[in-house]
Parts: C-alpha cells; sequence; structure tokens
C-alpha cells in the first residue's frame, strides 16, 4: 500500500497521457512507480478535441475499438469567406473517447505495478542537498510526504512541479492558447471528417474545430492566442457565436476549458532527480496543437532514461540529460518548424487566408495535400517553405 | 488585484500556466491567488477563456511586455 510505503523509484505527479505512459513502461522496468493525480477519476473532465492520428497512436498501442468514437479520413478547411477546401487524408485520423482511453492507460500501468492514487493533490517538492528528492501533498485532507529517486512532472499546462525546483516552465502569453469545447448533440456532421474554420473572426490566433463523435455529435471547440486575447473578447464568446450560427438548434452536453501550450519545449526537461513530461514540458505540437502522441512519446523517452540512470549512476541531471536529448533528436527539429510556421501562420490576415483558399480550390481534389495547403500559406516567407517541406516529408 | 468569480471557474490550470511569479494554485476544484506574490501583471485575466479573473485596480496593471 502506497499510505505505507516511505520511498519510491518514481514519483509521477498527473494522470494524463503522459503520466500513464512513464508509469507503465518504468513498472514494466522494474522500477516502484507511485502515480499520484489530484482528480476524482483518471480521465476526468476530458479537456481535449480527442484528435490523434493513426500512425501516432500506434507508437503505443494498437487502436482499441473501444476509444474510438470516429474515423476520420477526410479534412475541411473554412476560410473567412466560407471558401470550403476539402481533401482526403493520406493518414487515418481517430476521435479518441478520451474518458475511457486515459483509463485504460492508467490501467495498463496499475497492471505493470504501479500504484495509482487519485484525489491526491502534490502541493511542494521535498528539496535536499540542492536536489529533489520527493514530493508532499494532501490526500483526502490528510498531509503526506513520499520520497522519490526521481520525481515527474507530468502535471499538464498547469504545471508547477518544474517551477518549485527553480526551472522556468511558465509560458509566454502568445504561446498559451486559451482553449474552450463544447461536446454537442442533435445536429449533423461528416462523421469521417475533420473541420477546421480559419479566421480571425472564429478564432484569432488559433482556429476553430468541428470534430465529429459519430453522425449526430461533435466537438466543437476553439483555441485563441492568448496575444489577441487581451484585446478583450474571451474564448468564450467567439464559441458561443459561432454555435449560435452554425448549429443553433445544438444541445450542449459537456463544456470544458483549457489552455494549450504552442510554445517550444522548455529549455531544461530535467534537473537532479526530476523528469518533466507532457505538456508541463510543452511537448504539444505548436501549430496543431495536438499534444496526446507528443506527450506519450515523451513518458516513454523519459521512462526509458529514468531506468537507465537508475540502474548506473543514479538520477543525476547529468544521467538523466539522454531523454532531453533523445527528446530533441526524435522530435525537436521538427517542433521547432511546426513553431515557426505557427507563428508565421497566425500573422496572416482574412484576406491573405480567402486567397489561400481560392489558390488551392483551384488545384484538382485528387493532388490537394496538406503539404500544399501550408506551402501557399506561407509562400511570403521562402525560408519557411523549406520548414513545411521538412515536416510534412516525416508524416 | 485580482478578483475571483469562483463560481464560474472550471479549473482548467489556463491561468496558472502564464503566471510568470507561480501565485496561482488550482486544486479539482478551487482556486486560490496569492495576492502578496502577484504582480498584477494582468496576463491570467487574458487567457481566462470564460472570464473569472478580472483586475479590480486598473491603474495597477502594468504591461504585458513585463512578462
Ligand atoms: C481544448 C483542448 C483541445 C485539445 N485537443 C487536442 C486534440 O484534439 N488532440 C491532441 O492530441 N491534443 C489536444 N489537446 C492537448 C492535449 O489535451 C494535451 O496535450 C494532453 O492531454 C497532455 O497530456 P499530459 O499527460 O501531458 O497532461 P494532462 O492530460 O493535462 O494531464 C495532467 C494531469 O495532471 C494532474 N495534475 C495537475 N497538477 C497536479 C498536482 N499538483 N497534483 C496531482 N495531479 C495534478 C491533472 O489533474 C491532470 O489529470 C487539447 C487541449 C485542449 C485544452
Ligand atoms: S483559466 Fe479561468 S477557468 Fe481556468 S482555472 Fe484559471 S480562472 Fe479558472
Ligand atoms: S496578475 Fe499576473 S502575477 Fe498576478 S496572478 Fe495573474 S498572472 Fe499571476
Amino acid at each position: 500500500m502506497w499510505k505505507e510505503q516511505k520511498e519510491f523509484d518514481c514519483i509521477v505527479v498527473g494522470g494524463g497521457p503522459a503520466g500513464s505512459t512513464f508509469a507503465r513502461v518504468a513498472a514494466e522496468g522494474g522500477l516502484s512507480v507511485l502515480l499520484l493525480e489530484k482528480d476524482r477519476d483518471i480521465g476526468v473532465p476530458v479537456r481535449c478535441a480527442e484528435a490523434i492520428s493513426d500512425a501516432g497512436l500506434r507508437i503505443f498501442h494498437e487502436p482499441n475499438p473501444r476509444w474510438i468514437a470516429s474515423k476520420i479520413n477526410r479534412i475541411k478547411m473554412v476560410a473567412p469567406d466560407e471558401t470550403v477546401v476539402e481533401f482526403g487524408l493520406v493518414e487515418t485520423g481517430y476521435i479518441l473517447d478520451r474518458r475511457i482511453f486515459d483509463y485504460d492507460l492508467a490501467q495498463y500501468a496499475a497492471q505493470e505495478g504501479a500504484q495509482i492514487v487519485t484525489k491526491a493533490y502534490v502541493d511542494g517538492l521535498i528539496i535536499k542537498d540542492d536536489k529533489v528528492a520527493g514530493v508532499k501533498g494532501i490526500h483526502l485532507g490528510e498531509r503526506f510526504e513520499k520520497k522519490a529517486k526521481i520525481v515527474v512532472g507530468a502535471d499538464g499546462v498547469e504545471s508547477r512541479v518544474g517551477r518549485w525546483a527553480g526551472l522556468q516552465t511558465h509560458l509566454k502569453l502568445k504561446d498559451m492558447e486559451s482553449g474552450i469545447q463544447k461536446t454537442v448533440a442533435g445536429i449533423e456532421v461528416t462523421e469521417n471528417m475533420f473541420e477546421f474554420y480559419l479566421s480571425k473572426k472564429w478564432a484569432p490566433g488559433g482556429y476553430l474545430w468541428v470534430f465529429p463523435k459519430g453522425k449526430n455529435k461533435a466537438n466543437i471547440g476553439l483555441g485563441i492566442s492568448g496575444y489577441y486575447a487581451k484585446n478583450g473578447k474571451a474564448a468564450h464568446k467567439f464559441l458561443d457565436e459561432f454555435i449560435h450560427w452554425k448549429y443553433p438548434q445544438a444541445s450542449v452536453l459537456t463544456t470544458v476549458v483549457g489552455g494549450i501550450p504552442v510554445g517550444k519545449t522548455v529549455k531544461q526537461m530535467v534537473a537532479d532527480g526530476l523528469m518533466l513530461v507532457g505538456d508541463a514540458a510543452h511537448t504539444c505540437n505548436p501549430l496543431t496543437g495536438g499534444g496526446i502522441t507528443p506527450g506519450m512519446r515523451s513518458g516513454l523517452l523519459a521512462a526509458e532514461t529514468a531506468i537507465k540512470a537508475l540502474q548506473r549512476g543514479g538520477p543525476t541531471r547529468e544521467n538523466l540529460f539522454s531523454y532531453e536529448k533523445e527528446w530533441h533528436k526524435i522530435g525537436g527539429k521538427n517542433h521547432e518548424r511546426f513553431y515557426r510556421i505557427k507563428e508565421s501562420l497566425y500573422k496572416l490576415n482574412d484576406d491573405d487566408l480567402n486567397n489561400i483558399a481560392r489558390t488551392i480550390v483551384a488545384i484538382p481534389e485528387k493532388n490537394r495535400t496538406l503539404m500544399k495547403l501550408f506551402s501557399a500559406a506561407v509562400r511570403e516567407k521562402p525560408s519557411l517553405i523549406l520548414d513545411v517541406a521538412r515536416v510534412f516529408a516525416g508524416i | 488585484m485580482i478578483e475571483i468569480a469562483e463560481n464560474k471557474c472550471d479549473f482548467c490550470g489556463c491561468c496558472v500556466g502564464v503566471c510568470p511569479v507561480n501565485c496561482i494554485e488550482v486544486k479539482e476544484a478551487d482556486i486560490r491567488i496569492e495576492h502578496e506574490i502577484c504582480i498584477d501583471c494582468d496576463i491570467c485575466v487574458y487567457v481566462c477563456p470564460i472570464e473569472v479573473l478580472s483586475q479590480i485596480e486598473p491603474n495597477k496593471s502594468t504591461t504585458v511586455a513585463a512578462a
């Protein structure tokens, strides 16, 4: 029982996809793992539009039909003047049911021997000789302290774990998307299609999505850049206006809000006795805001490093650093390219977006690709065209 | 000073992620600001998707560039 056990190899703070993946892999590798989640349920509330690519999911798990609400093979982009660009996706996508998905990921970790505790809020670190040595927190009104060789901050966009250890992990205003989403029913949507609405009037410095969950239900949400949010119109107003205009008959089943970290990966992902994974380390794709796959990948890489570090030498910054190196090797360059494309894309005004849409519409559908779309979007900046070519070469 | 309309809050932590001085705490169903540490930069006010936070002493607010 976790209550009696004073010390663990790893304590993971946060039970999202990044934390559960770390816990599973570390436990599988023979480490003793405690995962602490502040909420009552793993996977709830779902602060996510739940989109993932088949290839991304398959890195970790065979897609399980239990997790999948819709299978996607088409994409629709709507320009400010409502010019519609549609095309087929080379790669299959899914809309997950993250309540079930996140729950299963935690269950896999438990099966490997990780101990998982909900309603356990971590509010500080034990620091010994300038090194992170454990966590402090509160569980059902009772305070606790637990020692760990490695503390893993998997505490999402609101992460404070790194900051308690002295790392600078807060996001700049322009690198935070202020997000809101409603799951609505009683509407008609195309079951196999991602829909994106791009305009300063719908979602300045971000985009609005309609992701189907079956034929009559969808996640409709948006993220606006914090930079634009300072103009005084908050995210919820944009979403209410859109739903009122497009789906006035919609019934709202769930409303969630949340922040999406669209900055570069944090400068330091590790310190002595500490690793940061997932949104806590800003691993989200800065262009799309997709953070499930990168979060799981960072959890996996961090756990592999943790296992090695504890086998030889201990959890020093030097020994944990290979996680950071691996992360940058596998995804880092693309992460930075996506960041540059995002910066440029969100500067386009509505006329630019309309022009791009018209350019793409003129191309026969079978020749349309996401890469052509983005190349058109950044054509004023030749250096970015190379970024686009490189990121899409890898997909 | 930042005022919190607590009954509107969804406890998403978006504001926590941008606070430059780490003075916001969001639990499962509880939000608190340590006002002595807060530098009134107002960034949390801007990013909150549902307008839970507001600056009630507008003259105190510094510029966004401060963060
Ligand atoms: C509106 C919205 C739409 C999105 N859409 C998509 C999408 O379609 N596709 C996609 O791939 N990504 C999407 N994302 C991003 C995605 O949701 C995240 O990147 C992903 O959930 C990150 O996983 P994580 O494990 O790092 O963190 P999280 O899933 O956020 O998990 C962190 C966990 O830590 C817990 N926690 C925090 N602090 C503490 C503490 N002090 N003590 C204990 N527990 C704590 C939290 O309760 C939470 O359960 C979206 C995000 C938002 C906000
Ligand atoms: S951003 Fe708004 S809704 Fe989210 S925790 Fe902060 S105050 Fe609450
Ligand atoms: S005003 Fe600035 S310092 Fe104060 S709580 Fe908000 S973000 Fe933090």
